[in-house]
């Protein structure tokens, strides 16, 4: 019982360690930026001993909405200014990455698609983003320059499940951002469209006003936007504003 | 029968206490739900063609795959209950699968199966022409699967708790085992039935995951309720608040009417 106790002491001493609590930066940031925002966590973290990054990625509206719902954030990464807007408490939102779309085709390219014209096909499965979102917005604009009525077969809820669709081999193409195409990887196959230059997206961010950390969300915003910050976001298929 | 109350009088408190507890952390959210509720622009909401449609379309769907769960679930929870069938718990577990599973990763191993490269799949688009995924079928589909669950496990408790030995009696007295079952079994499970099945239906009606995974949203075909509510609050958090208002309030008044004609209160 002696020893129980004795190593219940021992613990708790244990737990209340001298050392100052490591601070930690909040980052809400769009789904799309999951990869390289990790890799940048990471090395942010190790460039800095004591401070933590944490991250929540979700889609940039749901996001905004946690945002002024009060979610404690300190550092806003948005897919669309439109979502940066909900946002009262940002203050001066820099954009620092654009995304544009490519076609997606799975593996071997079934439906042969070649273009955009493909997507006025009644005969292919055709995935969309809904127009609800960023993607979806993009895509609608895209294929209004081109001057095609799309025939898609879903509209789905994020760039993500689209490109699920493709690298299942359910659709024979989807419009899904450059970076989605990378990160996918073998399974999936990109096809670069002239219109696709008519819908760029900007990606800003922003410290909030309310953050909890703001001198270190400052420094995380100041890392990404640094030289080695823009060559991890060139590195996944982002263009540099 | 009345049925006779055992030991009237004050209800204890530690039963009241957490019971309202619970009580109120079920209902405040509805509350939460009805007061940002514009009810100004509520009529027109409701009326509007799109609304309409993911309506129709959600109370179709939850009922079809309601019809779907009846058929195999009934069947399936009696083999569980009274078959003799080696690994019986290990059934019993795969059934509640589904329970356990997010459904989007329900919808996703539908489309393993079920999609244009699927096994299954494959064979039904090869022989008979027919595509799951992104139809109207697609979504009885994907909804039945994740409402079977609440189902089997109603029918197979209500089973488990009736006395076999009446069914042994039926057989006794010369009725096959398929009459005993439709005579004597079933009525006497009915009230496990009619739960299971309200269950399903309910649990089928507010289906997000496992539909928009594998059948989709496309607006009169897949876009039901829950997914138009979904892409609602992507732009307009109130036209979502209104949606979900809506399918509350038909959901409730078809389970409240469905219990007075059945359940009896």
């Amino acid at each position: 019982m002696r020893a129980l106790l004795l190593a219940v002491l021992l613990v708790l001493t244990g737990c209340s360690s001298q050392e100052e609590p490591p601070r930690t930066v909040t980052v809400f940031a769009a789904a799309s930026l999951t990869e390289t925002f990790t890799t940048l966590g990471k090395e942010f973290e190790a460039a800095n001993p004591g401070v933590r990054v944490t991250f929540n990625f979700a889609g940039s509206s749901a996001l905004a909405k946690q945002i002024t719902e009060g979610a404690p954030a300190d550092v806003f990464a948005s897919a669309a200014p439109a979502n940066m807007q909900q946002v009262t408490d940002a203050k001066d939102p820099v954009t620092f990455a654009r995304n544009q779309l490519e076609i997606a085709v799975p593996k071997g390219n079934p439906g042969k698609v070649t273009g955009l014209a493909a997507f006025a096909d009644e005969n292919l499965d055709i995935a969309l983003c809904a127009e609800q979102v960023p993607c979806g917005a993009a895509a609608k604009k895209a294929l209004a320059a081109a001057g095609i009525t799309a025939k898609p077969d879903t509209l789905e809820q994020d760039v993500k499940a689209a490109l699920t669709k493709v690298r299942l081999g359910e659709v024979d193409a989807a419009l899904v951002y450059r970076t989605d195409v990378k990160a996918a990887g073998a399974e999936v196959e990109g096809i670069d469209f002239p219109e696709a230059s008519k819908a760029v997206n900007d990606y800003p961010i922003t410290v909030l006003g309310k953050a909890p950390n703001a001198a270190q969300a400052k420094a995380f915003v100041d890392f990404v936007r640094s030289d080695r910050g823009k060559a991890v976001l060139a590195e996944a298929g982002f263009s540099a504003p | 029968m009345s049925g006779r109350r055992v030991g009237k009088g004050r209800l204890p408190a530690v039963l009241v206490v957490p019971a309202v507890l619970g009580l109120a952390f079920l209902v405040l959210p509805l509350v939460g739900l009805l007061a940002r509720t514009s009810w100004a622009e509520f009529p027109s909401r409701l009326l509007s063609a799109e609304v309409g449609e993911a309506l129709r379309l959600s109370l179709v769907c939850a009922s079809l795959a309601t019809v779907v769960c009846v058929v195999l679930g009934v069947p399936l929870a009696w083999v569980l209950a009274r078959g003799d069938i080696p690994g019986r718990r290990l059934v019993r577990a795969l059934v509640t699968v589904p329970l356990v599973l997010p459904p989007v990763v329900g919808g996703v191993a539908l489309l393993l199966v079920l999609g244009k490269r699927g096994p299954v799949g494959g064979l039904l688009e090869n022989w008979f022409g027919v595509s799951l995924p992104f139809t109207t079928a697609g979504v009885v589909v994907a909804e039945a699967f994740v409402a079977m669950p609440f189902l089997v496990i109603s029918v197979e408790g209500a089973l488990r708790a009736a006395d076999p030995r009446v069914e042994e009696a039926a057989a006794t007295l010369g009725a096959s085992r398929w009459l005993a079952f439709r005579r004597v079994t079933l009525p006497s499970v009915m009230p496990g039935v009619v739960a299971g099945t309200v269950l399903s239906w309910a649990r089928a009606l507010g289906e997000f995951g496992a539909t928009i995974t594998f059948a989709g949203n496309f607006p009169g075909e897949t876009t039901t309720m829950p997914l138009a509510v979904y892409l609602a609050l992507e732009t307009d958090p109130q036209a979502a608040i209104a949606l979900s208002v809506v399918l509350l309030v038909v959901s409730v008044a078809v389970l409240a009417s469905l219990r007075n004609r059945w359940v009896g209160g």
